[in-house]
């Protein structure tokens, strides 16, 4: 293995351009005569557009025009934002790409002003005059799914875009028959992205080539293509989508969202590149969040604790509208299981309108909320038994040998999900080694001697990665020997420009800086998905592996035929096809062998052809091939974390004391990537756990519009987070890869949780709720929070 | 987030800051901008004229003088917190300011400009009520001292008029030796304090106490002393029936309410870090090896 | 008819004259009449730090102050770190420790941090942690931000050390 190939941490081909401040983010992109554009939108979640008044705010200097719906093209009139994930289940309510008569959240764009700079365009935006009439609002989505409830859109019959039930098993059987039902009542909280860089699009459109060209801060250059290619009605090789750099994406950059369809007709009716960026007040209404789930769930176990079924509902606040499909409620539900062993599961689910910005996935994607189900169930179990938690799980964890697991429900990718590797109980006996678990009720009495309280908390979890249905990747050498990785993958950080080199590398022998890699360009691969739910190691990964090893053959045929010798006696080193080192060799016969090579640059021009002449044996042309791999199915990670907190039971602050994460995402690619993601998404868990209120009013009016009232973790907030890695190769993908990206988050909200309520467990405190905040634990704990004043 | 237009205005001495006033109604001060430029930024204000001090030197100083410590309404917090006079003489300044934001924040942020935007969680506010701070307002032709009952009108409102400056902030300065401490709980490093609790005390040679004096902001509009109790404490001995008493004390005060936090909440926390802080100056005292 | 002032600003090193709309931000000067890209914007209310530059040698948010404030004063962006091709030893300590990803928030956390060590050259751990606590990352949940300066700290010193 070189220092660069896959499994070694290469330091990343990213680094030296962004450190240096010549990273090209979509607002560092100046096109000449280009606009700028500002968006009116709703400032209430429900109401109807009665009338807008553009007169003044056309009359401003500097603005060349404000555009509300009646003023676009008559294609973005007639349809509304594409649709890419239907299901049976779901009524679905998409979008008009600006309103058109009824609101229906707070942010919803209603008109967009279009002048030569951001703070006239900001200026011109106080002069639109719209005239709303409000209308009642949904904002609690159990309340919207009550037949009573107003309607979050005035024409619907009901809020509830979708029922779906998941059933696996017996289930009236396992609780007819059950020595014991517990029940619980959980409730998680909304919640947002908040990358660094809000979203932004610029849209150009060339006339005369009848060319449209967009730089949009996304996770899915092709589906932004796929969008724009059903609304405006223009040729696939009209349209090309690029993301640049992307400052941070976690979910909400993959939507389609309304202002980019906006952007691009402004483009086309102006005649002028136009450019949006987003700012952080628009970032809290508008870009896509995630949640509140309400669930109410019973387990049954039997005598010994081990779980005969599980059953319950999960009603889930879906937003104003369904871009996303189900999904987001879906994978909730289908995480629910995780590592054990489920005989029978009934989980109904209903998906509900309500007048707030959508809910799409945000990072771990539905999967953490399904932990933190299981996971507070299984403690619930462990007090009522008497149990070490820890030794519940273990009398539940489905075995390694019981592997390929088919836990019977479907997942979102259409198939059964079913654990195709990974060794749940090695996984969490290793995190509990390395927090010295065995010696922690000794040390939590000693705490409570002295007044401190300690607890501890384990959440297991396994997730769905690696996720279809493909990513592609274009590997071509040029006739000037400079080898090219082009891929639909969108990195927002995820290192794709050295990991996919890696894999690249390997092929072709040579350092990771000899090869390019293009990302999230559509006029560089045909097709693409984009970067998001664990998937591009998997699948992007796999692709360039598969289509470098193509070259890599073709290359090696053609130098065989022109040196004459075998190809099997060949090898790729340093831009050449040479002979393999004869193991012992030296001297004349090591001289011979270094003029036995040909030039990458030399192949390739051979594989160019000439003109006038046949291409030998009818090959086709170019040392070049595309890759496209089809995941068969998720591939499934898993990993514990087991978390000690220190509850101050006097204000209810909660410090993380120690943090342990073991992660099984097969074979790594780069660990020191895979270990910043990991590192990463526990930040997120931390903010999910402890921090991130999103609160609305019951008018679903935003409280939480900047970053002084939602609150992100800090340096001063996130412990040092130690990971122990363990390595399950996946069966599924020629390297052995899983998904890592959401691993971090997952399993980690649950024992934070858990681990509060351990600590306060004198008190008989229950915590069925995330976030929870000291507020939140000096109300639980009542008189006893009084400490010594009392 | 741009701001709306504004005619600038960046005058270089306090005088002609004060024709300035004088003479536009619809004005803004522009401080340290930590807190103005937010709401300028969001539009929540939109002033015709802005009024820059950043020119004025004149405003900013710090100066111990007998009983006074005396600074300039533009001094820097960061200056503040880096002064060797001050770390000498007003220790828990040096510490509340620690809690004050980040370091770009206090890089730039100064003492009148927090003061004057009065928000009843800003810790300088809390040291201002605790050292019983006069408050020197200039408009043109006129100055005129305040003492903080006076200064102090509301949830962040102050006596400053529209006209007028706030030039100079006098904190009475305790005499050394003093036990301190400060408590604050906030969500976050820097975060705005939910409650912060404030204490400087003296104990006689018998250890009974001095003088005590106690400060709590982010709980009432505007930040309170517990007098009464300071009062009565003399004499006292620093003892757990003394903490709780001033404890229970803290916790009768008026407390505000909002989407995130409880009134119920608030007072609580007041109740605790209380309790807290004078245990904590009394130590701090008695480790001195004063008494 | 909008507000203008002419100013003078030295930015990383270089003289430049230029009339600017008073309202506009320090940052958008930099951004956009400069075309020094490298500060961004995460917030622009003061919370994010991703905007940070230093004025005479302050770290300070660039979306809080305006434009013409700079006059007269020296600033320097995370372009003015590198020398040539060689970077900082901040720089290279991000780079070796991995300490960036989307690289969004690392320019403000490479001025902040640069600053706080020129003052702190021996820091603990929770000193960084408390220095670059005004600064959001939501990509590497800040451990090898911190272990990156502790390491230019280290390598600072050593350097010291041996001239």
């Amino acid at each position: 293995m070189s220092e660069t190939s896959f499994g070694a941490s290469p330091k990343r081909k990213e680094d030296p351009d962004l450190l240096t401040g010549r990273g090209r983010f979509v607002d560092d992109i100046v096109l000449p005569d280009m606009y700028a554009a500002a968006f009116v939108r709703s400032p209430l979640a429900h109401a109807r557009i009665k009338s807008i008044d553009t007169k003044a705010a056309l009359a401003m200097p500097g603005v060349h025009a404000v555009i509300s719906y009646h003023d676009l093209p008559a294609t973005l009139r007639e349809r509304r934002l594409p649709l890419f994930v239907p299901h049976p289940t779901l009524t679905p309510r998409m979008q008009n790409a600006l309103a058109k008569e009824e609101v229906c959240y707070v942010g919803e764009p209603v008109a967009v002003v279009v002048a030569d700079n951001r703070y006239l365009a900001e200026d011109a935006l106080q002069l639109v005059d719209v005239d709303y009439e409000p209308l009642a609002a949904v904002s609690d989505c159990k309340a919207g799914a009550r037949p009573d409830a107003p309607r979050a859109h005035l024409d619907l019959e009901s809020n509830i875009a979708s029922r779906m039930l998941s059933s696996v098993g017996d289930i009236e059987g396992a609780f007819r028959d059950a020595e014991h039902v517990f029940r619980e009542e959980i409730f998680q909280h909304r919640g947002g992205a908040f990358f660094m860089e809000c979203r932004g699009v610029i849209a150009n459109y060339d006339a005369a080539e009848g060319a449209l060209l967009i730089y949009v801060s996304s996770q899915g250059a092709h589906r932004i293509k796929r969008a724009l290619l059903d609304l405006f009605d223009l040729s696939d090789t009209q349209v090309r989508v690029v993301t640049p750099d992307v400052g941070g994406g976690f979910g909400p950059k993959g939507s389609f969202y309304a202002e980019y369809a906006v952007i691009a007709a402004c483009a086309m009716m102006l005649g002028h590149p136009v450019k949006w960026i987003e700012d952080r007040r628009e970032n809290f209404v508008a870009t896509h969040q995630e949640r509140d789930q309400y669930w109410d769930v019973e387990i049954a176990v039997d005598d010994a604790a081990r779980i005969r079924g599980l059953r319950g509902t999960l009603t889930h606040d879906n937003g104003a509208y369904t871009p996303w499909g189900i999904v987001l409620p879906w994978i909730s539900v289908a995480t629910v299981p995780g590592p054990y062993v489920v005989p029978a599961y009934h989980l109904e689910m209903r998906s509900v309108l309500t007048n707030k910005v959508m809910a799409t996935p945000v990072r771990g994607a539905g999967r953490p909320e399904g932990v933190v189900v299981m996971e507070r169930l299984m403690d619930r179990v462990a007090r009522e038994f008497k149990l070490d938690p820890a030794e519940v799980r273990r009398r539940n964890f489905i075995q390694p040998s019981q592997m390929p697991y088919n836990v019977g429900v479907v997942f979102r990718d259409g198939r059964k999900v079913v654990y195709d590797s990974g060794d749940y109980p090695a996984c969490q006996a290793a995190a509990l080694q390395t927090i010295d678990y065995d010696t922690f009720r000794k040390r939590q009495a000693e705490a409570r001697q002295q007044g401190r309280y300690i607890g501890i908390g384990i959440g297991n979890a396994v997730e769905g990665t690696g996720l279809g249905p493909y990513e592609g990747a274009a590997v071509k050498v040029a006739t000037n020997g400079r080898i090219t990785v082009s891929t639909g993958a969108t990195p927002q950080g995820q290192s794709h420009k050295t990991t996919l080199a890696q894999i690249a590398a390997d092929q072709f022998g040579v350092p990771i800086d000899a090869i390019r890699v293009e990302t999230g360009d559509t006029s560089k691969i045909s097709q693409g998905i984009g970067t998001f739910a664990a998937r591009t190691a998997v699948n992007a990964g796999s692709s360039v592996h598969l289509a470098s090893v193509k070259v890599a053959a073709k290359a090696k045929a053609i130098a065989a035929k022109l040196l004459d010798v075998r190809e099997e006696d060949l090898e790729l080193r340093d831009g050449y096809v040479q002979l393999a080192a004869i193991p012992g060799s030296s001297g004349a016969a090591s001289d011979n062998a270094r003029q036995m090579r040909k030039s990458l640059a030399e192949l390739a021009v051979v594989a160019a052809g000439m003109p006038g002449f046949a291409m030998q044996d009818g090959a086709e042309p170019g040392l070049e091939s595309t890759a496209y791999f089809t995941a068969t199915q998720s591939t499934y990670a898993n990993g514990t974390a087991v978390v000690e907190v220190e509850v101050d039971i006097e204000t209810g602050r909660v410090t993380i004391l120690r943090l342990i994460l073991t992660h099984d995402c097969g074979r790594l690619i780069n660990p020191m990537v895979v270990d910043g993601q990991v590192m990463g998404g526990v930040a997120h868990a931390i903010g999910n756990a402890l921090f991130e209120r999103m609160l609305f009013d019951d008018q679903a009016q935003p409280l939480s519009t900047n970053f002084g009232e939602y609150l992100l973790p800090l340096a001063t907030d996130v412990p040092r987070i130690e990971i122990v890695h363990q390595e399950t190769p996946s069966p599924l993908n020629p390297l052995g890869i899983k998904g890592a990206g959401e691993s971090g988050t997952i399993p980690t909200i649950a024992p934070i949780v858990a681990a509060v309520e351990d600590a306060l467990s004198p008190f008989g405190v229950k915590i069925l709720e995330t976030p929870i905040t000291p507020q939140r634990i000096v109300e639980l704990l009542g008189d006893a929070a009084l400490g010594r004043t009392r | 987030m741009k701001p709306a237009p504004f005619t600038y205005h960046d005058p270089a001495a306090i005088s002609d800051v004060l024709a300035l006033l004088g003479e536009h109604e619809d004005s803004r001060l522009l401080a340290g901008g930590q807190s103005l430029m937010p709401m300028m930024n969001f539009r929540f204000v939109q002033p015709a004229h802005l009024i820059d001090l950043n020119r004025v030197k004149e405003l900013g100083f710090i100066r111990a003088d007998a009983d006074t410590l005396a600074f300039g309404a533009m001094t820097r917090q960061r200056q503040i917190q880096r002064d060797a006079s001050i770390r000498q003489s007003c220790p828990i300044m040096i510490e509340a300011l620690s809690h004050v934001g980040h370091r770009q924040t206090r890089a730039r942020g100064t003492i009148g400009g927090s003061i004057s935007h009065f928000d009843p969680s800003a810790e300088l506010c809390n040291m201002a009520v605790l050292h019983d701070a006069q408050f020197v307002l200039a408009r043109k032709g006129s100055r005129r001292t305040l003492g903080f009952d006076q200064f102090a009108r509301g949830y962040m409102s102050t006596a400053i008029e529209p006209d007028e400056m706030l030039q100079e902030i006098h904190l009475h300065r305790w005499a050394k030796p003093q036990g301190f401490a400060f408590e604050e709980f906030a969500m976050r490093h820097g975060d705005f304090a939910i409650c912060a609790v404030s204490c400087l005390v003296t104990l006689s040679g018998s250890g009974a106490i001095d003088a005590l004096a106690i400060a709590i902001s982010g709980v009432a509009p505007i930040p309170q002393r517990l007098r009464n109790f300071e009062t009565a404490a003399r004499g006292q001995m620093p003892d757990h029936t003394l903490y709780r008493e001033a404890a229970l004390q803290a916790a009768a005060i008026e407390a505000m309410s909002d989407a995130y936090t409880t009134a119920d909440y608030r007072r609580h926390l007041a109740r605790v870090l209380t309790y807290r802080a004078v245990e904590k100056a009394a130590a701090r005292f008695k480790s001195q090896g004063m008494t | 008819m909008s507000d203008t002032r002419n100013i003078a600003v030295v930015v990383n090193g270089k003289s430049y004259e230029r009339t600017v709309d008073t309202r506009r931000t320090l940052g958008d000067f930099l951004r956009l009449d400069l075309g020094l890209t490298g500060t961004h914007f995460g917030c622009e209310h003061g919370a994010c730090g991703a905007c940070t530059v230093r004025v005479d040698g302050i770290a300070v948010r660039s979306c809080l102050m305006l434009a013409v404030q700079a006059n007269e004063k020296s600033v320097q962006t995370v372009e003015d770190l590198a020398k040539g091709d060689s970077l900082s030893p901040l720089q290279q300590s991000f780079h070796d420790r991995h300490a960036l990803q989307c690289g969004f928030c690392t320019p403000g956390i490479l001025m902040t941090m640069t600053e706080f060590l020129e003052e702190n050259p021996a820091p603990s751990e929770a000193e960084v942690r408390d220095a670059l606590s005004g600064n959001i990352c939501r990509c590497t949940g800040y451990q090898n931000i911190v272990d990156a300066v502790l390491l230019a700290a280290d390598t600072m010193r050593k350097t010291q050390d041996a001239v």
